[in-house]
């Protein structure tokens, strides 16, 4: 037995090695995944109760000079929160639970999977939730006629970058809590921005003042950039709105993995 | 002969906080190495260090040929590690948990299948197979945690306290486990508390204490450099004898003063106890017992392991 004689056959090679941590997480949720199905719902009864059911009082809306009905307005900002949703689920509490209660990865560290390896599995399987709830949801708008543009295909790799970004957000985040009680705050913040973000009103409801704040908000980049490409309509400022998401979703991914070393190998 | 691991003046820090003061030792292939201590001596750290999880400071280690800096993956993918607190995954069942583990080393589902199959029996754990993790004992969570470490029948096997909270049952179990892994050649790391255990179990060790190497040896040697053959453990009524000590400088007895007893070292315990007897110290309970680690522990440090 020689000392460098390892990984002989039968053996991954290292570049599916974060796929390790989406099969562990299938694996946990197998026996709870009736709670993945329902999280796709939730969006969906929001596009039923308030853009059909209000839909139906508030008449046509003046979407940028364009009239339409409130409920085709609704669909893609509530495709980008189905996103976001799916993604914060397993990067915040389920993250911090593997990460400080249950010390899950500590245990996963000492195979041959790296940190890397987690943070990529992690927020690879968070997208993918993101993208699946997104999917679903972009299903159900063209089953009630709600898509109308051959462009509205694009919000689905639109998507999995919404969920890329709050994934990476959500990681960061979690890195940063103490305790199981530092939670309550998450909905404190991801309640305005799903209200704030234009999903509702159009950005012209806003006073002016308070235009900037909201179209700083990530959830507003994704939801603008899902209306342009679902009402084929877009633009140049679509391509702000896909850097915006590149560039926060890297920078967080970065900061987390940074954050995660000290933590998990002092 | 080959070496699983050598660590050369192998030092961690804390921030200012000096655990592990630069100590060197050797694994040979296919032994079992002991590293003795009382809590906080920096046993844990070192073993961390050794599982490439936790950097090195300073100084050199090398496992099973390799530097952790540089080939972490590949070290850790022929190290089986038991950890000093049981982590398993309290989301799977007793089964998957090992299922899943052998898939983190690449191991095929069917390979991993089989192989969660013969290490829950080699850990008498398969009539458990399909219950959730959480309502095991203590004993069978730590069993669990070694047949996790097998999994990828790993070449080096690192034990922190494999033992600890364990019935004596379960303890002999292991040792037999441990036993059958030496004898397919794997080379052991362990750390224990307990002297027994590092002299039923242990073909060389360390006694670390405060970050640093007290003592190095096998156990037959530690006992007979730092001890007698024989300990002679006095118990007297108002719990210390005046005689005793005096009678002990005359005729040159070293003694050990416990809080509940007095050890006497001599090669022949019963000679000197009659000697004892002679010149007055009249104990109220002797037993006169073979010299362990124990005894080496308290004569280098004047402590005993478990305070
Ligand atoms: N992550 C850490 N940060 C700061 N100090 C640490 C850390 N880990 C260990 N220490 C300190 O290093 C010292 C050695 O700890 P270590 O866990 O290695 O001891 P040990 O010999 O394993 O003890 P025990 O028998 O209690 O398990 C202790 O003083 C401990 O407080
Ligand atoms: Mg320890």
């Amino acid at each position: 037995m020689t000392a460098l004689s390892n990984d002989s056959s039968g053996r991954s090679s290292q570049s599916t090695a974060p796929f390790r941590m989406v099969e562990r997480n299938a694996l946990a949720w197998r026996h709870n995944w009736w709670v993945i199905a329902s999280g796709a719902f939730e969006p969906l009864f929001y596009l039923l109760g308030l853009g059909f059911g209000m839909g139906a009082l508030v008449g046509a809306i003046d979407v940028n000079g364009v009239e339409m009905p409130y409920k085709n307005f609704v669909a893609p900002g509530l495709m980008a929160s189905a996103a976001m949703n799916g993604a914060v689920f397993d990067t915040t509490m389920n993250f911090w639970f593997k990460l400080k209660q249950e010390r899950t990865f500590d245990a996963i560290l000492n195979t041959p999977l790296t940190l890397t390896d987690i943070v990529v599995g992690e927020l690879g399987w968070s997208v993918a939730r993101g993208a699946i709830y997104a999917l679903f949801f972009l299903i159900a708008m063209a089953a009630l006629g709600l898509t109308t543009s051959w462009w509205v295909l694009l919000t689905l790799p639109a998507a999995i970058l919404i969920a890329w970004m709050f994934g990476s957000l959500g990681i960061y985040f979690t890195t940063y809590m103490r305790t199981w009680t530092d939670f309550d705050f998450l909905p404190l913040i991801l309640m305005p921005l799903f209200l704030a973000s234009t999903t509702f009103f159009t950005l012209q409801t806003y006073p002016t003042w308070a235009r900037p704040i909201v179209q700083a908000t990530p959830l507003y980049q994704g939801a603008a950039l899902l209306r342009n490409l679902s009402f084929g309509t877009p633009g140049w400022n679509d391509v702000g709105h896909v850097v915006y998401m590149v560039v926060l979703s890297a920078l967080c991914t970065r900061a987390a993995s940074k954050r995660l070393g000290p933590l998990l190998q002092s | 002969m080959t070496t699983a691991l050598s660590a050369v003046d192998l030092r961690k820090s804390f921030g200012d906080f000096e655990a592990v003061k630069g100590i060197s030792f050797e694994v040979p292939t296919g032994q079992t190495f002991s590293i003795l201590g009382p809590n906080g001596a920096g046993k844990s750290s070192t073993m961390k260090m050794v599982t490439t999880v936790s950097p090195v400071t300073s100084g050199s280690l090398t496992v099973l040929g390799m530097d952790p800096t540089t080939n972490g993956r590949a070290i850790r993918a022929r190290l089986g590690v038991v950890p000093q607190e049981d982590i398993l995954d309290s989301e799977m069942t007793v089964r998957e948990n090992l299922v899943m583990y052998s898939r983190y080393f690449g191991i095929s589902w069917a390979d991993a299948r089989t192989k969660a199959d013969e290490l829950l029996k080699f850990v008498q754990l398969a009539d458990r197979a399909g219950d959730k993790v959480e309502p095991l004992s203590g004993g069978m969570k730590r069993r669990l945690t070694i047949a996790r470490a097998l999994v990828n029948d790993p070449s080096l096997v690192l034990l922190d306290e494999p033992t600890t909270g364990l019935d004596p049952q379960a303890r002999h179990l292991l040792w037999d486990r441990l036993y059958q892994l030496k004898e397919q050649g794997v080379s052991l790391l362990l750390t224990t508390h307990y002297m027994d255990e590092a002299e039923q179990l242990a073909d060389r060790l360390i006694i670390m204490d405060n970050g640093t190497i007290s003592a190095e040896g096998s156990p037959t040697q530690l006992i007979a450099e730092h001890c007698s053959k024989e300990v002679v453990e006095l118990r007297f009524d108002n719990r210390t004898s005046p005689e005793l000590q005096s009678v002990a400088e005359q005729s040159g007895l070293r003694i050990e003063n416990l809080p509940d007893r007095t050890l006497v070292y001599a090669d022949d315990g019963d000679a000197a106890l009659s000697h004892l007897a002679e010149q007055g110290v009249h104990p109220t309970g002797t037993l006169i017992r073979r010299a362990t680690l124990e005894d080496v522990f308290l004569a280098l440090t004047g402590r005993s392991l478990n305070e």
